[in-house]
């Protein structure tokens, strides 16, 4: 380790000017507490900008909580994972940083064989266990899909007086937002049931592989691993489709310009314009409940309510394919690569390795088709659900004075938004003012002012000493962190203009670098152009097209976006913990996807 | 059947192209020119050749009775007089250098060089080197007694040469060694091959495992301009580029400082030391794409071969891009293939034993 042993302590780290007070935005249990310094700087932490790159409102605190606490509970009481408990959280600054929780050394063993029973199940049922979690997903979206906020009436229904209900409609308000809150803690339950697991067979092979083959690319255990259907690039297949459909029907033009429904209303008027509309209704559900984030943010723009991000995807696609260009995933030379990837390496091995390579890559290939499709079940198709559900009760809200916009819901925590739903409630019932409308407008403005002022400054990428050697499983199978990850962190700024990253996605390119910080700069992306982000998201795919590479921040070798860009052929550095906010838009940069390594050259 | 196939009365070709041969020619190749030959139809390219088939031997050996004088020479060997030894060695190869090459096998070897020079304008410079048929006896350390000729141009000369590579055969080291271990004159058949030059843009050599790891997933390259003796002796420091061998990726690259290069003085018909001009020093030797072709190569031998190699490579500036990578010769790697066999067996747990053994211990991720 050079220079600085050690990161920054969180009780050293002041919010940005302007952010003071922060803390009162998040629950009690979510901040580093002053009393307990001793014993949380005794702790490693590494920020998770991965999935939260950036601050969040007060209610996506949601998503941390749940998706966190559920990851926990796999390792520390259902599967009982010998080492690992689960991962404590924290929010700081307005970003999370994690500490893995290791299990007591003696205590290890005696989970041994409560955890062969329990997760052996799983993985011999694996097959009917994620048919049957795919029937419960689906359902849990369907029970989602049937709650509908609506505003309070002047009186009580007749009926209800007629049957004898002796109850008002707050109380399904209240029933409403409650049952919204327990499925999306259900949602968040099942993420976790088959993903610890999955990645857990994953590692395995990819660490047999590296004790064979001490400098095998990760990419290359990947692409060993990957699926070639996978239904996480279906939304971007299906907008393809429609592009190549659009040129063969002639509807192409009528779909060229003005908004969605201007541009929906010329394709009705031309010859097999209906064709086309059918196919693009269809295609809707469920495919457009995807996001252009990750799921994690309530401002997250889902294609489902912004019909102009795939009209303007499939607009590109379009032009591409009137060029002559093949728009279309190589789905057949994927599969042949792969077979011959596997082929080669099987080839170097003898006997024994190879009986036990193929046993291996079988269980990884087994479990990964869920690694890879969870994502469009929870974070895109639950998850579009979810927050539109919560818009519809933010707009109740706003519509009776409580804020200025829908969405201005997500500034309160989701404790302070059943009070606000009793405050409604009861100012209706009382028949007099509610109290809310006077006191949440300036106070969402006091808020918002704090979250601008804590998006001003970077994350810290870790806190405090980490541990000699990163052993913990979990740290480096969810979020690629290892220990030569922490020291190029520590030596971050040892060679100027040198980033050194994981090698994700093969290739060496030259280009201008074009920063993002988030989804809805997307369309300031040049032809061309290298991306650097934070974290990119695989809803980011359609824009992949007019990239020549790919440097993010955070993320593995198995994080979306390095799955994406092996897809797409697109050179790819991940986990570079600063070049978003080393590399200034226009640089020029060269870009070795093979070595991990990201040059700025002027 | 190739235009410079030549055969006999009975039908016998007393030459075979490298790139023509089948199966059933490789005995009648000698160790060499059926290396050569196997390698040419595994899809590795060599520098193109031919054998001189060890009938065409057999045939001298018939004609005007030198298999008679050999044998008589030979009956009056005291075996453990080595004055003798070189006295009855010298008087062979006279026997047969005197001796007129019988027309039929002349006039094969002139048609296969005339026709080997053909794509390349006027009389190709050649290596005649000697393939003996038992040159593949463990024992057979006397094979490199026999003799190469490099820088052979024209007809007569290969003519020549070929005569010489036969009388190489009796020289007295290999005399004796074969009256020691009992293989009769004629149970040693030599076959010749005569084999284009190679005029080197780079060389070098690669192994087709990382030497310092052992890891088969990797090729490494050494490579210089110029031929490749230099590289292979150590004399200067190569370029180096290490490959994953599957993805067939330049994981790394080492451009050395490279003050000489050896390269071909045609006029002189050898080869010269030249100093590099000061803005080519720092150069790298190979382009990305030479590097994969190299690449190529190597794995191609190895799974030609079995096992890892250690391949001498060459991109030769007379044949046309994208086919003048050749191999000019490959060997088994020995250090880690020794290792291998003698490293006891592993047990693999798989399954959820092996997912628990994973948890327990999970490996580094290493970049």
């Amino acid at each position: 380790m050079t220079q600085q042993a050690r990161f920054p302590s969180p009780y050293d780290l002041a919010p940005p000017p302007g952010a003071e007070g922060w803390k009162d935005l998040y629950p009690y249990y979510l901040t580093f507490k002053d009393k307990l310094r001793s014993e949380e700087d005794a702790k490693f932490w590494f920020c998770d900008a991965q999935h939260w790159p950036s601050p969040f409102k007060p209610f996506d605190a949601i998503t941390v909580e749940f998706a966190v606490k559920c990851l926990g509970q796999y390792n520390t009481r259902h599967y009982l994972v010998p080492p690992a408990n689960g991962v404590e959280y924290r929010i700081h600054n307005g970003y999370c940083y994690m500490s893995p929780v290791a299990v007591a050394p003696e205590l290890i063993a005696d989970r041994v064989p409560q955890f062969l029973e329990r997760a052996g199940h799983y993985f011999q049922n694996w097959q009917s266990l994620l048919e049957n979690w795919d029937k419960k997903v689906r359902a849990n979206i369907a029970d989602m899909e049937t709650i509908h906020f609506e505003a309070l009436p002047d009186a009580v229904p007749i009926e209800w007086i007629k049957g004898g209900v002796g109850l008002d409609n707050t109380y399904a308000l209240t029933e409403s937002y409650d049952r919204l809150i327990q499925l999306l803690y259900k949602t968040w339950q099942y993420h976790f049931e088959f993903l610890n697991l999955g990645y857990a067979a994953y590692l395995d092979f990819f660490g047999f592989m590296k004790s064979l083959f001490p400098s095998i690319p990760d990419q290359a255990i990947a692409k060993m691993v990957q699926g070639v259907e996978v239904d996480l690039f279906r939304p971007d297949d299906e907008l393809k489709k429609l592009a190549r459909l659009a040129v063969e029907l002639g509807v192409d033009a009528a779909l060229a310009t003005g908004t969605v429904d201007e541009a929906l209303a010329a394709v009705g008027q031309v010859p097999g314009g209906d064709v086309w509309l059918k196919a693009w209704k269809d295609a809707q559900d469920p495919w457009f409940n995807f996001t252009s984030g990750n799921g994690f943010y309530s401002d997250d723009k889902y294609w489902i309510e912004h019909l102009d991000l795939p009209l303007g995807y499939i607009r590109d696609y379009i032009v591409r394919v009137k060029r002559g260009e093949t728009i279309e995933r190589p789905t057949a030379k994927i599969a042949a690569e792969r077979d011959r990837i596997t082929a080669e390496y099987a080839e170097l091995l003898d006997d024994d390795a190879r009986a036990a390579f193929e046993g291996k890559l079988g269980l990884a290939r087994t479990v990964f088709p869920y690694v890879e499709n969870h994502n469009f079940y929870i974070e895109h198709w639950s998850m579009s659900v979810f927050w539109r559900k919560m818009r519809e009760l933010g707009q109740i809200l706003q519509q009776a004075g409580f804020w200025h916009d829908a969405n201005d819901i997500f500034y309160l925590t989701r404790q302070e938004i059943r009070d606000v739903i009793f405050d409604y409630g009861n100012g209706w019932a009382v028949g007099a003012k509610a109290a809310g409308p006077d006191y949440w407008p300036d106070e969402i403005e006091r808020r918002a002012a704090i979250m601008k002022a804590l998006a001003t400054r970077p994350p810290q990428p870790a806190l405090n000493e980490p541990p000699a050697v990163i052993t913990e499983p979990f740290t480096i199978m969810l979020w690629g962190i290892t220990t030569d990850r922490i020291n190029a962190w520590l030596g971050g700024d040892d060679k100027e203009g040198h980033i050194t990253g994981m090698a994700a996605s093969p290739g060496l390119v030259e280009g201008r670098a074009r920063v993002i910080r988030s989804a809805s700069q997307l369309d300031e992306i040049e032809e061309g152009e290298i991306l650097v982000a934070p974290v990119t998201a695989p809803s980011w795919a359609p824009v992949f097209g007019r990239i020549r590479a790919i440097v993010t921040d955070v993320g593995g070798m198995m994080s979306h976006a390095a799955i994406v860009c092996r897809e797409y052929g697109l050179p790819a550095v991940t986990g570079t913990g600063t070049a978003s906010s080393r590399i200034q838009n226009g640089q020029m940069l060269r870009v070795d996807g093979t070595t991990g390594e990201v040059t700025v050259l002027s | 059947m190739s235009a410079f196939d030549a055969r006999n009365l009975s039908g016998i070709a007393y030459t075979i192209p490298f790139d023509s041969a089948g199966p059933d020619d490789f005995e009648r190749m000698g160790g060499k020119g059926a290396s050569l030959a196997r390698m040419t139809a595994a899809g590795v390219s060599v520098p193109p050749g031919f054998s001189v088939a060890t009938e065409a031997y057999a045939e001298m050996l018939r004609a005007d009775g030198l298999g008679a004088e050999i044998d008589a020479l030979m009956a009056k060997l005291d075996i453990e007089d080595v004055g003798d030894q070189a006295r009855t060695s010298d008087a062979i190869r006279a026997a047969i250098t005197r001796r007129v090459m019988p027309q039929a096998v002349e006039q094969a070897i002139r048609a296969a060089y005339a026709a080997l020079s053909a794509p390349f304008g006027g009389d190709l410079a050649v290596a005649v080197r000697s393939s003996a048929t038992a040159e593949d006896l463990p024992d057979a350390s006397f094979a490199g007694q026999q003799d190469t000729y490099l820088w052979v141009v024209g007809a007569d000369a290969v003519i020549d040469r070929v005569r010489a590579c036969w009388a190489s055969l009796f020289n007295a080291r290999a005399i004796a060694y074969r009256a020691r271990n009992g293989l009769g004159e004629t149970n040693v058949l030599m076959s010749v091959a005569v084999q284009k030059m190679v005029d080197a843009r780079a060389a070098g050599v690669a192994m087709t495992l990382d030497p310092v790891t052992g890891d088969r997933s990797r090729i490494v390259i050494d490579s210089a301009f110029g031929l490749g003796e230099p590289v292979v002796s150590g004399e200067i420091t190569p370029d180096n580029f290490v490959l994953d061998k599957v993805l067939l990726e330049i994981a790394r690259r080492n451009i050395a400082h490279k003050d000489f290069e050896l390269v071909v003085d045609r006029a002189a018909r050898c080869t010269v030391e030249r100093v590099i001009e000061p803005e080519r020093r720092s150069q790298p030797s190979l382009s990305d794409e030479d590097v994969l072709a190299v690449a190529r190569l190597a794995k191609a031998l190895e799974r030609q071969m079995g096992c890892p190699q250690d391949v001498e490579w060459a991109i030769d500036r007379d044949l046309p891009p994208g086919a003048d990578v050749v191999a000019l010769q490959s060997r088994p790697e020995t250090v880690w293939s020794r290792k291998a066999a003698t490293r006891p067996k592993t047990a693999y747990a798989t399954g959820i034993e092996g997912v628990l053994g994973t948890l327990l211990s999970p490996v580094q991720i290493k970049h």
